[in-house]
């Protein structure tokens, strides 16, 4: 039989990262798009860092601000919030280690929308909230479509950072990527092997998704 | 009334126009290209900042205290790439502004768009789209309505269709229109005053009378000086005048009509 519980939470996390970046990244992503401020680059470099880090530092880093014995990781527990090697801890370093997956297709998606449409939206009355609901977003379907996938996706695939933070408890911050590793560790190649199987079908699907959406929004948004 | 001071520098030169402009007056801003016209008709849709003061039928939209938003000035503003937005009907881009259905039928068949209402942009030609902004931009029943250039993306038969329409929905309406023109035969069509603009500065301003007299200047832009004559665009077609010292090419110079020679 297989266990379905590290596919399950995998997903729980990809969904609940996903939901949170996209509240977090489109503010960001449409501030850099329209900011002539000299913070910008730094703001970008930010942003885009966990291209290039190793997940590992991530995960440590989160692991040392938010561990019981900090200052946030104390105050969080007297509330009643556990975070480190728990689903919340698992769900901060996603967003971190996803950020720039989620703001960098939104950001070229607002750098390419036509500045007048933008501004006929302003000269109808229309607050600068109002114009990005119902003007801009609309616009940029196909990159808000490849943002939420690749997101969701990215989030799947994480092994590092969710190591690190949230160790592999079964059932609780066990997701499927560990869950292979433990595998192989365990030498039981079978399950191993039925896994990665299912996570190969699965980042395919999630993909040929991105694509084919893609190929036919160019056929709709022909203007 | 409209009347405005207003003081901006720009890359190559300073804007600086004062204007007084009566309620229901259409002015034509006309100048080579890079003159500032644009800027000017921004400046006034609060768009671009400037320093001086806008001063609307009462209302004051700019001066040393602040300067009102886009969003608050009443406005209409007709942009020379439409600008209509992709994801919305025809019908829709007229409701977006607003949500009121029978004058947005209204104006869609004052520009005989009633037919294709539920067309997307994508859809339609350029002309068609042309008039769907200029329908959109009266949805606001706005005081002062900006046309940047509304036509010149688009083919002789088709501009002189739409300049029709301009002149209806503004005889309808009596909306205070500024339109930036680089035609010298829509600008006579359509104004009731143009204004001469050249690097910024207001160089002359021919009111209706000047217009209708026959002491008036008539104005050609330069399109080429060789050999001591000035090739000049007027009325739609090409002249030749004799050159000055002064001439440059794309500079809007007065004709003197026995002086012009066809080519």
């Amino acid at each position: 039989m297989i266990d379905w519980t590290p596919f399950t939470l995998s997903f729980k996390l990809a969904f609940v990262t996903t939901l949170i970046l996209l509240l977090i990244g489109i503010p960001v992503a449409w501030w850099l798009a329209n900011t002539r401020s000299r913070l910008k680059p730094f703001i970008e470099a930010l942003v885009s860092m966990p291209l290039v880090l190793p997940p590992t530092v991530i995960g440590f880093y989160v692991l040392w601000l938010l561990a019981p014995e900090s200052m946030i990781g104390s105050l969080l527990e007297k509330i009643g919030i556990e975070v480190v090697f728990a689903f919340p801890g698992l769900v901060i370093g996603s967003i971190l280690y996803s950020f720039p997956f989620m703001v960098q297709p939104l950001q070229s998606g607002f750098e390419s929308v036509d500045r007048s449409i933008i501004e006929a939206s302003y000269v109808a009355g229309k607050s600068q909230l109002e114009t990005l609901l119902r003007v801009v977003l609309p616009a940029i379907k196909p990159s808000l479509l490849s943002a939420i996938i690749i997101t969701f996706a990215h989030t799947i695939g994480e092994f590092g950072v969710v190591l690190m933070v949230g160790g592999s408890i079964p059932g609780k911050t066990q997701v499927a990527s560990i869950a292979i590793y433990e595998y192989v560790e365990a030498l039981d190649y079978e399950h191993a092997h039925i896994y990665s199987l299912i996570m190969l079908a699965i980042s395919f699907a999630v993909l040929l998704s991105v694509y084919w959406l893609n190929r036919r929004f160019k056929r709709v948004a022909q203007w | 009334m409209v009347a405005l001071g207003l003081r901006k520098i720009l890359r190559d030169f300073t804007l600086e126009v004062s204007l007084r402009i009566e309620r229901s007056e259409f002015v034509v801003i006309q100048g080579p290209s890079g003159s500032g016209k644009t800027t000017l008709l921004r400046i006034i849709a609060g768009l671009e900042k400037a320093e001086g003061a806008i001063e609307m039928e009462g209302e004051r939209w700019l001066d040393e205290d602040g300067s009102l938003p886009p969003q608050k000035r009443s406005i209409g503003f007709v942009f020379q790439n439409y600008a209509l937005f992709p994801t919305m009907s025809v019908l829709q881009n007229l409701l977006f502004v607003q949500n009121d259905k029978s004058f947005a039928l209204h104006l869609l068949r004052l520009v005989d768009m009633l037919d294709l209402k539920e067309r997307y942009p994508h859809e339609l030609s350029g002309g068609q789209k042309q008039r769907v902004a200029l329908a959109r931009a009266y949805m606001r029943r706005p005081k002062v309505m900006l046309l940047d250039e509304p036509l010149s993306a688009l083919d002789p038969a088709i501009r002189t269709h739409l300049q029709s329409k301009i002149k209806e929905l503004h005889e309808e309406f009596g909306t205070t229109t500024f339109m930036v023109s680089h035609d010298v035969a829509e600008s006579y069509r359509l104004a009731d005053r143009i204004v001469l603009l050249e690097r910024g500065r207001v160089r002359e301003i021919l009111d209706k009378e000047a217009l209708l007299s026959h002491k008036t200047h008539h104005v050609g832009e330069v399109v080429d000086i060789k050999d001591g004559k000035a090739y000049v665009a007027f009325m739609g077609q090409i002249f030749r005048i004799p050159a000055t010292k002064d001439m440059e090419v794309g500079q809007m110079v007065p004709l003197q009509i026995g002086e012009i020679r066809a080519l």
